[in-house]
């Protein structure tokens, strides 16, 4: 079979596995399927015999091909999805941080929502998303959103969606416009941010839906920041939150907690370390962290397991890899 | 005049806006507005451009039948597909259970998702093949990302839950994303920022007019 058949039969596997599993999740058969602690046990044990069995080839002397690195990054971050295992994820201080912040705002305090990222940082973002909003919601504080990127008001109503459909937000019969608010996405990226220091409405002209900034009851007496109590941005990059300490919390004094994707991160630590940055959520770990911190159980949990696999993965190659490479230096030694 | 326009152009926006951060007061505060709003004004126009350009250059390839001219009739088909039904959708074409939302929610987000996703194989190839404990920094490198890499996830603090609390690999991860790595970050974005100081000035004073094109 030529190369280019086989990569044909590979998508054609992969597109009948997606339509499969979309009309499982359509017809809700798809959330049966689940391994019980026992099988995900015998199955993780299956994973590490077969790692334990590449470790010896490497030792020796067969390299394994790249593809098997594949294979393997596909199973383990595939499989936990049907896997019944718990993990508890510790909370970590910035994560504390940006709850301890959050949960001191009394009702009815504005909190100005930044979606700045694109479906690509979705499955990291969005989990952070939908649990930010659904405490702040349920907590009565009033939600402004909007987003510095083009499809970032759009990635802010999935997470709207996907929260007002939860028990406890149906029953507080929460109002569009009067509880929360979607002011879309403006071009300019920073300069977007420097406007609103001085005037909210001279960069909003309506919301989401078209109605008149003034004609919106949640920003009638939402001038700049400083009638923001607290903002909470979703960053992928630039414009993001570097971009926001600069300008908003800098210059303007805007207290403000971020959630980043894992590569981000670390750079923030120096804003959080600062105190630029009250708080921060970092990858889907901070997605699960504050999804547990404040008891709303999402993506970033489930998400979670499929990471932990991931990365005892990586890590597992990583010493096979040395391996490889420490008996390869051996024997150049023992050729000398 | 193709160059000095752009350059007295740049100089003066560069100026005000270094102005206006030190003199937050009339005439900087109106200028540094009116140059906010122009910038916005133009990168709106920019998105518009980049699209049409797009659209250019994928039928140029297919009109041409240049290598790949068959992604570039999905680029277009694509194009064509989303702009009929968001322009058919109306208004509220953004809204859910729209065709739009649709096709945003289960094509656009999906296929972005995948190709970011993509990302983790090749780190878990490259990781497999180049990162070796060669040298004594490269060692070190390797040691850190062991820590990080488990103390990130629960697993970590089950594999090291004899461990006393404070020495468990959560908290060990933890303390090198607080203070080696936030010392390593803040060389790095203060280099950053003292190389951007200096290529700002160069290209406010005119001396550096790269940007220009066609070289000088």
């Amino acid at each position: 079979m030529s190369t280019r058949a086989k990569e044909i039969l590979v998508i054609g596997i992969v597109l009948l596995f997606s339509i499969i599993i979309y009309l499982g999740k359509v017809f809700g058969w798809v959330e049966v399927i689940r391994f019980s602690p026992l099988v995900s046990m015998i199955l993780i044990g299956i994973l590490f015999l077969a790692l334990l069995y590449i470790l010896v080839l490497t030792l020796k002397g067969h390299l394994i091909e790249r593809r098997a690195v594949f294979l393997f990054v596909a199973i383990s971050v595939a499989l936990p999805f049907f896997m019944t295992i718990s993990q508890s994820a510790r909370i970590s201080p910035e994560v504390q941080q940006l709850y301890d912040n959050v949960s001191e705002l009394p009702k009815g305090s504005k909190v100005l929502v930044s979606f700045d990222f694109d479906p690509p940082s979705a499955p990291e973002l969005q989990p952070m998303a939908e649990s930010f909003l659904h405490y702040c919601l349920l907590n009565d504080l009033k939600v402004i959103i909007m987003g510095l990127w083009p499809q970032g008001p759009q990635q802010a109503n999935l997470a709207m969606d996907r929260v007002l459909k939860k028990e406890d937000i149906i029953a507080k019969k929460l109002r569009d416009g009067k509880d929360y608010v979607n002011l879309g996405f403006q071009a300019g990226n920073e300069f977007v941010i420097k406007g609103m220091g001085a005037d909210f409405s001279s960069m909003f002209k309506s919301d989401y839906s078209g109605n008149s900034y003034h004609d919106i009851e949640i920003v009638k007496n939402v001038k700049n920041f400083s009638d923001i109590d607290f903002a909470f941005n979703l960053s992928a990059g630039y414009p993001g939150t570097q971009e926001w300490v600069q300008i908003a919390v800098d210059r303007y004094g805007l207290s403000m907690g971020a959630g980043n994707t894992a590569v981000q991160a670390p750079m923030m630590y120096t804003y959080v370390n600062a105190g630029q940055l009250k708080g921060l959520l970092g990858g889907i770990k901070g997605a699960a962290e504050f999804e547990n911190i404040v008891d709303y159980i999402g993506k970033g949990t489930k998400y979670m397991l499929s990471q932990s696999f991931a990365h005892m993965i990586v890590i597992a190659f990583i010493i096979i890899g040395n391996v490889a490479y420490f008996k390869n230096e051996r024997g150049k030694k023992k050729k000398h | 005049m193709r160059r000095e326009i752009p350059l007295i152009i740049t100089g003066v926006v560069g100026v005000v806006f270094l102005l206006q951060y030190f003199i937050p007061h009339w005439p900087f505060d109106e200028m540094s507005g009116w140059f906010s709003d122009w910038f916005s004004i133009v990168q709106a126009f920019a998105i518009w451009l980049g699209a049409l350009n797009l659209l250019k250059i994928s039928a140029q390839k297919v009109i041409g039948k240049k290598s790949d001219w068959g992604f570039a009739v999905v680029i277009i088909v694509s194009f064509l597909i989303i702009v009929i039904v968001g322009l058919t959708g109306g208004e509220g074409y953004r809204e859910t259970g729209t065709g739009f939302s649709w096709l945003y929610k289960y094509v656009y987000s999906s296929l972005s998702a995948t190709m970011f996703s993509i990302l983790a194989f090749f780190v878990a190839s490259a990781s497999y093949r180049a990162f070796r404990a060669r040298n004594f920094e490269a060692t070190l490198l390797l040691v850190s990302a062991f820590f990080v890499m488990l103390g990130r996830v629960p697993v970590g603090d089950n594999i090291s839950f004899f461990l006393p609390d404070e020495y468990q690999l959560s908290q060990i991860a933890n303390w090198i994303m607080t203070w080696p790595q936030t010392a390593g970050q803040r060389a790095i974005m203060i280099g950053i920022a003292l190389g951007l100081v200096s290529t700002s000035l160069r290209i406010i004073l005119g001396i550096e007019r790269s940007y220009l094109g066609g070289g000088d």
